[in-house]
């Protein structure tokens, strides 16, 4: 199905938030959210994904 | 001495981890300075994993973690932003910043002390990122915050301390509140200058980060704000307009 990732279009085989960080390679301290609103890492294997999901994966950044 | 919602804080200083050359450098600034807290952010992970390499540096440093909203100009992507970094970095701590003007990133005061107090109400222990408004401070703490953080002058722009009158006056209408600068701090002086008033820490990243020697400059302004610190708590004299001589008059030999 279409997702889109961090911005960009993508086609993926997951059908879960879970399965998609898995098989786009995130591993370690990521956070989520789909479609604007945020999902807890306990939620990501339960979270269905849909066509045109907008899902989002940040990391720790530097900051001011 | 005051502490951060129960923590008390090593070092007055709290330093940015944005903008240095290099993570080297960026951990010699942390190290030499001692700078106690660790402002952080969120953002898209990329493939490589960036993120997880500075985590790992960041964790090491062995310092308090506050990570912040920046860049967010919404409620909802403030507060969504808050649970993301709650997660990640494992902190109620958040700095909370509420855009309201692109070339002056003035903060969104009424958006602030919204999201103020939904943060609050979901556990967050918020630290706002503010102006030096009186009414909206108030507002602040009454929607749950107990840390204010009023800007010097606008983010990166080194201005030092604006609006020294209303900050002044800050300190006097809030004595038990912890309060920091945050934002706009250029120089050593200007640093030492809010700990003088009676701050109780000053928040800054672009004037370490972007000095020509950031750890020489990271040194510098640890130096400030102990410095500033003791000053206040040794009860400095009133500036007069006339002068007072320093040697006593008295005793001086009759010569002319």
């Amino acid at each position: 199905m279409k997702i889109v990732l961090n911005g960009e279009p993508r086609e993926v085989r997951a059908e879960t938030l879970g399965e998609l960080l898995a098989e786009c390679g995130f591993s370690g301290r990521v956070a989520t959210a789909v479609n604007e609103e945020f999902v807890p890492s306990g939620l990501r294997l339960a979270h269905k994904l849909a066509e045109g999901d907008r899902v989002e994966v940040v990391a720790p950044m530097q900051g001011g | 001495m005051k502490t951060f919602y129960g923590t008390e804080l090593p070092n007055p200083l709290m330093l940015g981890t944005a903008q240095y050359p290099s993570p080297a450098i960026l951990e010699q600034a942390f190290r030499t300075s001692g700078a106690g807290v660790a402002t952080v952010s969120l953002r898209r992970e990329g493939a490589g994993g960036a993120g997880q390499a500075f985590w790992s540096m960041i964790r090491d440093l062995g310092v308090l973690i506050l990570p912040n909203t920046a860049g967010c100009h919404t409620v909802k992507e403030a507060v969504t932003t808050a649970h993301m970094a709650r997660e990640v970095f494992d902190t109620p701590w958040i700095k909370l910043e509420l855009i309201g003007h692109t070339d002056s990133l003035q903060p969104d005061v009424f958006q602030l002390v919204e999201a103020a107090r939904i943060l609050t109400d979901e556990g967050f222990q918020v630290f706002p990122y503010t102006t030096e408004d009186l009414i909206v401070a108030e507002r602040l703490l009454a929607a749950g915050c107990q840390v204010l953080m009023p800007w010097g002058a606008p983010i990166g722009s080194g201005r030092g301390l604006n609006n020294e009158y209303a900050l002044r006056a800050m300190r006097a209408e809030f004595p038990d509140v912890p309060l920091v600068v945050d934002a706009g701090i250029g120089l050593p002086s200007h640093a030492a200058h809010a700990m003088e008033l009676g701050y109780d820490a000053v928040l800054l990243n672009t004037a370490v980060a972007r000095a020509g020697d950031p750890v020489a400059m990271a040194r510098a302004m640890a130096l400030a704000v102990q410095a500033g610190q003791l000053a206040h708590q040794a009860d400095p004299i009133e500036p007069r307009d006339m002068a007072e001589p320093s040697t006593p008059v008295i005793g001086k030999a009759f010569l002319s």
